[in-house]
């Protein structure tokens, strides 16, 4: 079992014929996940690494048999395509998208949060690696395969390299992941640490969860109050990134600045401990909480 | 993008808030004339201009001249004066608060008002702040608005123009991509009407493809940081003097974190991002060297970026110009063994984890 992804998982590719798109569309396909279409406006009738090209979505929703339409999308569009392209994604009855595109404007991240919240649609990202579910050999997105193993620790993150190297050491180590989630780095993104706790507490293949957090925003302090406040009983485990990050300063990612004393490290360590979340202080340390914890 | 108060008046103007009429000049002889008393400011980015000498009043253009004269060229928190808004002064009964910003963790816009204006916002009490998000589907509803003016008491045409300002300064916030729009005071002048005496606004970078006309305030950055961001590298510099480049931004944060921990002190923040094109990598390097750190800590996770073409890329750009200072490096990942090998051959100190590196990189910037 896993979350979000799994042997039913089908994907569509927006943005297949662009070098990210074919480049991914072939490593998730050989991961073995069932791409079944991909679009790309003007080059409908084409075929990449084996997958028809569409022009519209709608087409390609038409064009497929109904058990073999797409029930995930993925978009590799740049960014000032990428809010039009999720609505119709969204319009022709897509409810899982993984937004990878990097840049796109916060007005247009607020909007397209609101219209999947009213469409009851899971949008990983924007800014995401994507989502894999290993042992389902489902993966949408572009995170290395090579590093995950099967298992039954859930991991949630806002980082892209950062996760490979917690999931990496975690696998080296023995602990394989259920799924594995990256939020995205974004100041505006769909899917929350909180849901995202929900979702693998309800899970029966994971016993327990992996945040990996850093600093901006409040996400991981909500998080924090939510394991209590939800009552979440499977162990949780934590790294934040950015202990000696300068306030003020914008760290790589949109979202990882500290404002006005808001945001901190310090303050994410403490709320999550405080939930009786354990912190690592150094990536390689998960391993050992989690084996302390019998895991 | 923190734009000028001046910048972020037009656009305040342009949305059609009342503001007091201004001009912005850059040498006292540039004041032509003034219709009335007008207050001189400083156009910094930063907060605290007017405990900074940075807000003047003159009642006469020789008096107006000689506060311009006083105000260009201060250097009020790090930021050199170079032009000031010469600009009608308005006579205030009250101040009042109004803003609209991006509230990361609701997705939402939020709207913040309060009677207690004229002072930062972070100081007011809680409960004197009214705030409400608004969804980005319906917009400010007429509720909403009639909801403030209770919550703040204002009188019913006082109410009636800060409704008006409100929805206006909704209409720009979403026509202008702005993470935050502000006034602080929003005046209420003796005679009841209501003007936007300051302006601040904050422009999402990402949406600047729609937006081309935008000057940006002097970047509150240093020119090496400047140099970085021309060439796309993200990079920032720090206080210590341990050079960090890895690839990622979780990851760079990460190894700055992990040398804190064993008493090192990173002096950037370099990510090199997911890009293993040599050419990019001897771009980076260069620009770590120009921050002259005495100790370089290098720290790759190859998942998607191949180990040894970024170690190709750094052997080159080390054997070609020298690295200027002692480089140790984890390398893990795709192709790490050939990585290792290569860079090596370089005459680079190579270490197996990231706490190991750090610990190395330490040690050494104590002794260097």
């Amino acid at each position: 079992m896993a979350i979000i992804l799994d042997r039913d998982t089908r994907v569509m590719v927006q943005g297949i014929t662009g070098h990210q798109g074919t480049q991914h569309t072939r490593a998730m396909k050989e991961f073995g996940t069932a791409v079944v279409a991909g679009v790309t406006p003007g080059k409908g009738g084409t075929s990449v690494e084996g997958v028809p090209v569409f022009n519209s979505i709608a087409e390609a929703m038409r064009g497929l048999p109904a058990g073999a339409r797409p029930n995930t999308w993925i978009c590799f569009v740049p960014a000032p395509f990428a809010k039009d392209a999720s609505y119709e994604a969204m319009e022709s009855g897509i409810r899982k998208l993984v937004i990878i595109t990097e840049h796109i404007p916060v007005q247009d991240a607020m909007q397209l949060m609101a219209y999947a919240d009213y469409k009851k649609a899971v949008v990983v990202g924007p800014n995401t690696p994507g989502v894999i579910s290993p042992g389902e050999r489902a993966k949408v997105g572009i995170m290395p395969a090579a590093v995950f193993r099967p298992g039954r620790i859930g991991v949630i993150s806002r980082s892209g390299t950062l996760t490979y190297e917690v999931v990496n050491s975690m696998s080296e180590a023995g602990f394989g992941q259920s799924t594995c989630i990256g939020l995205g780095g974004d100041p505006v993104v769909g899917t929350s640490f909180i849901e995202a706790l929900d979702m693998f507490n309800a899970d029966p293949g994971t016993d327990a969860m992996v945040m990996v957090g850093e600093i901006g925003g409040s996400a991981e302090e909500n998080a924090a109050e939510h394991i209590v406040s939800a009552g979440i009983r499977k162990p949780v485990f934590a790294y934040i990134a950015g202990r000696t990050a300068p306030p003020g300063r914008r760290m790589g990612h949109a979202g990882a600045i500290v404002l006005r004393g808001r945001g901190t490290a310090e303050s994410k360590v403490k709320a999550l401990t405080a939930a009786g979340v354990k912190v690592a202080r150094v990536p390689s340390e998960i391993s050992g909480l989690l084996k302390g914890a019998g895991l | 993008m923190k734009l000028m108060e001046a910048e972020g008046r037009e656009i305040l103007a342009r949305h059609g808030i009342p503001v007091p009429a201004g001009r912005v000049v850059s040498a006292p002889g540039e004041l032509d004339g003034i219709a009335g008393p007008v207050v001189v400011k400083a156009l910094v980015p930063v907060g605290g201009r007017g405990k900074a000498g940075g807000v003047k009043f003159a009642g006469t253009l020789e008096e107006a001249r000689a506060r311009v004269g006083e105000i260009i060229g201060l250097e009020i928190k790090g930021c050199r004066v170079r032009s000031v808004l010469v600009s009608e002064k308005v006579d205030i009964a009250r101040e009042l608060y109004l803003s609209i910003s991006v509230d990361r963790d609701a997705g939402m816009a939020l709207l913040m008002a309060s009677a207690l204006g004229g002072m930062d916002i972070e100081s007011v009490p809680e409960e004197k702040i009214y705030r409400r998000y608004i969804n980005p589907l319906i917009g400010l509803q007429s509720y909403q608005l009639r909801d403030l003016a209770g919550h703040l008491a204002l009188e019913k045409p006082v109410g009636q123009q800060v409704s008006d300002i409100a929805r206006k300064l909704y209409s720009a916030f979403v026509a202008e991509d702005a993470e935050l729009l502000e006034i602080n005071p929003l005046a209420v002048m003796p005679g009841g009407k209501v003007v936007a005496a300051d302006a601040k606004a904050v422009i999402d970078d990402d949406s600047l493809f729609r937006h081309p006309g935008h000057r940006e305030v002097e970047p509150d950055i240093t020119p090496l940081e400047q140099e970085a961001r021309e060439r796309g590298i993200s990079f920032v510099q720090l206080d210590g003097n341990i050079g960090v480049i890895a690839n990622g931004a979780g990851l760079t944060m990460a190894t700055l974190d992990a040398l804190g921990l064993v008493g090192g002190n990173g002096g950037t923040f370099l990510d090199l991002g997911g890009t293993d094109d040599p050419e990019k990598v001897k771009q980076a390097f260069r620009i770590l060297k120009k921050a002259r750190p005495k100790v370089i800590l290098m720290n790759i996770f190859g998942g998607i970026t191949r180990c040894d073409t970024v170690a190709t890329g750094v052997h080159e750009v080390v054997r070609s110009e020298g690295a200027g200072a002692p480089v140790v490096a984890r390398i893990k990942g795709w192709y790490e063994e050939r990585a290792r090998e290569i860079l090596k051959d370089a005459g680079l100190i190579t270490a197996t984890t990231m706490e190991e590196a750090a610990r190395k990189a330490a040690e050494l910037s104590r002794e260097a």
